[in-house]
C-alpha cells in the first residue's frame, strides 16, 4: 500500500520535517515547564506541530503515530480554546514528553525501515484521563461556555458545543466530545444535520515547494475528518504526476460541505504548509438555510462572496519560519564528505605541483608568484569547506535540558542547567561523537555530584544545584566543560579504590591531584559495585574517555572537595586536515601534528644523560626530557644514529613532554589525514600511528599519534 | 536497482571460469578474475611498523591507501628482491582492497570447471590451506588461490602468533 505513492524522497522529507518539529516541540515544552506557565503562543505552537505531524503521518500511513498525535492535539485544543486556569504544568509536560519519546522511537523505526508498530494505547488513555480531569477542574470553577462565547465568534459551533460540554462534564465520557477533529466514522449528532455550509477553496502553493499533488492530498486527507462531502479538482492528484503542474498553475480547488464556520475553515486551510495564497468563499446551499439569530451573523454571508484573504494576516509565524528556512539548505553529509575528500586531494595536488622535485634549484620567479596565489586560493577553499561542515553545539547542548529535567525529577534533586557558549561550532562528524559522552557526564554529575537538597543546605549552598555546560575555542581545539557545584571527588576514596585494583603506577607521594582524578577514567573504575561502595564518579567514565579519544580528543578532571567538579573535554575542531611537520627517518617519512610540537633543536652531546638502564634523556633549560629514537621504536634502518647528527622535536601532550629523535625535518605542510587500511589496523594493538597522509610527491607519510608516544614514556 | 543487478549478472557471466595467473618461483598460481581490480608495477612501499613480515606496508593507489602483502613471504617462501618484473595485483575482497606482490603476472586463462580438481589433502595440510583447487591446462598445472582464506586467516585465527613471527624474522 504505502509503496504505491510514497517514495524515498518523500519519506526523507517526512522524517526530516517530523524530527525537526519534535525537537521544536520538546524545546517549547521544556521552556514552558521552566517558567511554570504555558503561554498562548506555546499552546498554539504545540497544537500546530501536533496537527502537522498527525496529518503527515496519516498520509504516510503511520496510523499509530497519527492517532497519538491526534490525542495530544485534542488535549491542546482544549487548552487553547478554554484557556483553563489550573493546568498542572509539570504533569502536562510529563505527558507531552512521553508522547514525544514515543514519537521519536517510532520515527527511529521509520528511519531503520522497521515496521512502525508501537502501541500508543496506554499513552492515549493517560492523555484522555488528563484531559477529563482538566475539564472537570475548570468547569466546576466557572462556567466555561460563557467565556468561550466571548472569545469565539462561531455561532453554529457554539450552539452545538455548549450543551455537549455540560453533558460531558457530568458524564465524563471522552469519546463523545464533539471536537473539531472527529474521525469521519463517528456518527455526528443529528442536530448538526440542519446546519451545513458549502465552501469553495482554492489553494495556491509557494513556487518551488515541489510535490504539489502530494501536498494537496494531505489537505484532502485532513479534510476527510471535518467535512462530510467534498469534491476537488484536479481529481487524480495521487495517480497523475501531471496534476502537480495543474495545481501549480491553476491552484487546487476543493468544494466541500461542512458544519464548520467560515473562520474555522479559513483557519484550517491556513495551516497548509507552503501556502502562498488562499481563496475561500462560502456558497449558499439550496437546502440549507444558514440564518442564525446570533449577533455575529454578519460573518457568515448568505450570498456567495469572494473573500481573498492575504496570507500575512494569520500566518505571520509561518512566514518568518519559511523565509528563515529559505536561506538555509540542508545537504546530505555524504556529499560534503566527498567534497572534502576532493579538496583534500587538491591540497595534495597543489603540493605536488609547487614542491615538484623537477623544479629544484631553478630560478622561477613568475612560477612561484603564481604558485603562491594558487596556494592562497586552495587555502581559502579548504577553510570554506571546513566552515560548511561546522555546526553549532547548541542543538546538542539543548538536548541536555531534557536529561537534567528527567534526572532531577527522578532523583528528587533540584538542578539548574546553565549553558555558555552554545554557538561554538564543531565539525559535523565530531558532534555526533560528543552527544553520548556529554549525556553521560551530565547524568553522572546529577547522580553523584550534586547532593540532595538537605545536604546542600547543611553545607551552606543554595538549595538547587547548578550544572554549567560550557564550550569555548582554544586554538584548534574546542573545550567542552561540564561543571557542577556538588560535593566534588574524594581523593582518598579514589586512591584506596585504585590500590585495591592495583591501578596505581606511581607511588602515592608522587601522584598529583590531577592524576588521582584522572584515575576514574580507567576501566577498572567502571565496575558496578563502585556506585554503591563509593559515591564519587566512575560509572562508565572509561567509555566517555574512549569515545572522546576516537575523535582525537582528551578528557581531564578538576575537582575541589565540597565545591564541585569540572570535567573538561578537549576535542579537535575538525578531523580531516591538520597542520603537520614532516620528518625523515631513513627512507621513511613521518608527520607530527604541528599543535603538539613545542620546538625542534639540534642536541649537544653534552646535554644527553643516560641512566643505568640505558634510557636516554636530555636536559633543556634545566628540565629533563626523555628521548625517543624513532628509528629504534619503528625498527627503521638509518645512517643517523648519533644524536648530535639528527634533530630533536620536542612534543607535548597535556603535561607530558618528550623529545623525538629523527634524521631531519622536511618542512611544514597542511596534510589530509587518511585512516590506515582496516587490514593494517587489525594488526595493531596499541595505535602509535594516528593515520597516514600523502605527501607532495605522492609518497605516504605516517602520522604519529603523540598521545600514544608520550604514554610510552610514562610507562 | 534492477540495472545494477543486471550489470552484476552480466559481469559475472563474462568473468566466469577466467583466472589471472601469476608465477611464484616455479609454480603458476591462478586467481579468480572477479577479485582482481588492477595490476600495477612494483612501487615504493611505505613500511608500517609492527606488522608481520609478509605485510610489506602500504602504497598509494591514486589517493587510496591500500596494504600490500608479499605472497612469497605469506607462503613462507624465501624473499626475493623486487625487480621490474615484480607486480602488485590489486584485489578486492569483502570490501577490502589489498595488493598482492608476486614475481610476475602471466596471462588470463579460461579453465572450465570440470578441469579443476580439489587439492589433495597432505598431512597437516599446511601448505594447502590457501589452495582452492588445481586447474589443469594442457600439460601444466595451475594452483588456484582461495582469496578469502588468504586474508581471513589472520583476521580470525591467532593474530598473536603471526605477529611474533613477524618480529622475529
Amino acid at each position: 500500500m504505502a509503496g504505491n505513492y510514497s517514495n524515498e524522497s518523500m519519506l526523507d522529507l517526512y522524517i526530516f520535517e517530523t524530527s525537526n518539529l519534535l525537537e521544536q516541540l520538546e524545546h517549547s515544552i521544556l521552556a514552558s515547564e521552566k517558567s511554570n506557565h504555558i503561554s498562548k503562543d506555546d499552546v498554539n505552537e504545540i497544537f500546530r506541530i501536533m496537527h502537522t505531524i498527525k496529518g503527515s503521518s496519516a498520509m504516510m500511513l503511520f496510523d499509530n503515530i497519527a492517532s497519538l498525535a491526534h490525542s495530544i492535539e485534542d488535549l491542546f485544543y482544549f487548552i487553547r480554546e478554554n484557556d483553563p486556569r489550573e493546568v498542572d504544568c509539570s504533569a502536562l509536560s510529563d505527558i507531552v514528553l512521553e508522547g514525544v519519546d514515543f514519537l521519536k522511537v517510532e520515527l527511529e523505526k521509520v528511519k531503520a525501515k522497521d515496521p512502525v508498530d508501537g502501541d500508543a494505547q496506554r499513552l492515549k488513555e493517560t492523555i484522555a484521563d488528563f484531559l477529563n480531569k482538566l475539564k472537570l477542574q475548570n468547569s466546576s470553577a466557572e462556567k466555561v461556555f460563557t467565556s468561550r462565547k466571548e472569545t469565539k465568534k462561531n455561532s453554529v459551533e457554539d450552539l452545538k458545543d455548549m450543551p455537549e460540554d455540560i453533558e460531558e462534564i457530568t458524564e465524563k465520557i471522552p469519546e463523545e466530545k464533539p471536537r473539531y477533529y472527529i474521525a469521519p466514522n463517528i456518527t455526528e449528532p443529528p442536530a448538526a444535520l440542519s446546519k451545513k455550509n458549502w465552501y469553495k477553496a482554492v489553494i495556491f502553493y509557494q513556487d518551488g515547494c515541489e510535490m504539489e499533488n502530494i501536498r494537496a492530498y494531505t489537505v484532502i486527507h485532513n479534510l476527510k475528518e471535518i467535512v462530510d462531502k467534498y469534491i476537488f479538482t484536479p481529481e487524480d492528484i495521487i495517480e497523475n504526476d501531471l496534476s502537480a503542474q495543474v495545481i501549480k498553475e491553476q491552484g487546487f480547488t476543493v468544494v466541500l460541505r461542512t458544519d464548520k464556520s467560515y473562520e474555522e475553515m479559513h483557519e484550517f486551510f491556513m495551516q497548509t504548509i507552503f501556502l502562498r495564497e488562499l481563496k475561500l468563499e462560502q456558497i449558499e446551499d439550496q437546502e440549507d438555510e444558514p440564518v442564525m439569530n446570533q449577533h455575529e451573523n454578519a460573518l457568515t454571508p448568505q450570498i456567495p462572496v469572494l473573500q481573498t484573504v492575504e496570507r500575512e494576516e494569520k500566518a505571520e509565524k509561518e512566514v518568518s519560519l519559511s523565509s528563515a528556512q529559505q536561506s538555509i539548505i540542508s545537504v546530505n553529509v555524504a556529499k560534503l564528505d566527498r567534497l572534502m575528500d576532493l579538496v583534500g586531494e587538491m591540497v595534495i595536488a597543489e603540493a605536488m605541483v609547487t614542491q615538484n622535485p623537477d623544479l629544484k634549484g631553478l630560478q622561477l620567479d613568475n612560477f612561484y608568484k603564481a604558485a603562491r596565489q594558487f596556494g592562497k586560493i586552495t587555502g581559502e577553499l579548504q577553510d570554506m569547506v571546513m566552515a560548511i561542515r561546522m555546526v553549532p553545539l547548541s542543538t546538542t547542548f539543548h538536548k541536555m535540558h531534557r536529561i537534567v529535567r528527567d534526572m532531577s525529577k527522578k532523583l528528587n534533586k533540584e538542578v539548574r542547567l546553565e549553558i555558555i557558549g552554545e554557538e561554538t561550532e564543531v565539525d559535523k562528524n565530531i558532534i555526533e561523537h560528543i552527544s553520548d559522552p556529554l549525556m553521560h557526564l551530565i547524568r553522572n554529575a546529577i547522580d553523584h555530584g550534586i547532593e540532595a537538597a538537605g545536604e546542600r543546605v547543611a553545607a551552606e549552598k543554595s538549595k538547587a544545584g547548578t550544572i554549567t555546560l560550557e564550550a569555548k575555542n582554544a586554538g584548534s581545539d574546542v573545550l567542552i566543560i561540564v561543571r557542577d557545584d556538588g560535593k566534588g571527588l574524594n581523593k582518598e576514596k579514589i586512591l584506596s579504590r585504585a590500590r585495591q585494583n592495583g591501578l596505581l603506577t606511581k607511588s602515592e607521594q608522587e601522584i598529583s591531584d590531577r592524576e588521582i582524578f584522572n584515575l576514574i577514567f580507567l576501566p577498572g573504575f567502571s565496575t558496578k559495585e563502585n556506585i554503591t561502595e563509593f559515591s564519587g564518579r566512575g560509572v562508565g567514565m572509561d567509555v566517555v574517555s574512549k569515545n572522546i579519544q576516537t575523535v582525537g580528543g582528551s578528557v581531564s578532571v578538576d575537582s575541589t572537595e565540597g565545591a564541585g567538579t569540572a570535567i573538561t573535554m578537549k576535542i579537535p575542531l575538525t578531523l580531516a586536515i591538520i597542520g603537520g611537520m614532516n620528518i625523515k627517518v631513513g627512507n621513511s617519512r613521518y608527520t607530527i601534528p604541528t599543535i603538539s610540537i613545542r620546538e625542534s633543536f639540534r642536541p649537544k652531546e653534552s646535554d644527553i644523560i643516560r641512566d643505568p638502564d640505558e634510557n636516554e634523556m636530555i636536559m633543556v633549560r634545566g628540565e629533563c626530557y626523555p628521548v625517543i629514537r624513532l628509528h629504534t621504536l619503528y625498527k627503521v634502518k638509518t645512517e643517523i644514529t648519533e644524536l648530535s647528527q639528527g634533530i630533536f622535536i620536542m612534543v607535548e601532550d597535556e603535561e607530558t613532554s618528550c623529545c623525538i629523535f629523527a634524521d631531519e625535518l622536511l618542512g611544514e605542510q597542511q596534510v589530509v589525514v587518511k585512516a590506515l587500511p582496516y587490514y593494517i589496523q587489525n594488526f595493531k594493538k596499541d595505535n602509535v600511528l594516528g593515520g597516514c597522509t600523502l605527501l607532495g610527491d605522492g609518497s605516504i607519510s605516517l602520522i604519529l599519534d603523540i598521545q600514544s608516544i608520550t604514554r610510552l614514556v610514562k610507562k | 536497482m534492477a540495472e545494477m543487478i543486471a550489470e552484476d549478472y552480466l559481469e559475472e557471466d563474462t568473468q566466469k571460469n577466467k583466472f589471472l595467473t601469476f608465477s611464484l618461483g616455479n609454480e603458476i598460481y591462478g586467481i579468480e578474475i572477479k577479485y582482481v581490480t588492477e595490476i600495477i608495477g612494483i612501487q615504493p612501499v611505505t613500511e608500517v611498523p609492527e606488522l608481520p613480515n609478509y605485510v610489506r606496508g602500504i602504497v598509494n593507489l591514486r589517493g587510496k591507501i591500500i596494504p600490500v602483502i608479499d605472497v612469497r613471504l605469506r607462503f613462507k617462501k624465501p624473499f626475493m628482491e623486487y625487480s621490474d618484473r615484480t607486480c602488485i595485483i590489486v584485489i578486492d575482497i569483502q570490501e577490502i582492497s589489498i595488493g598482492l606482490i608476486v614475481d610476475s603476472v602471466c596471462e588470463v586463462l579460461v579453465i572450465p570447471e570440470d578441469e579443476i580438481v580439489p587439492p589433495p589433502s597432505v598431512n597437516g595440510g599446511a601448505s594447502n590451506k590457501y589452495i582452492k583447487g588445481i586447474g589443469k591446462v594442457d600439460n601444466s598445472i595451475k594452483l588456484i588461490l582461495d582469496c578469502d582464506k588468504l586474508l581471513k586467516e589472520e583476521e580470525l585465527s591467532n593474530l598473536t602468533s603471526t605477529l611474533s613471527e613477524g618480529v622475529i624474522s
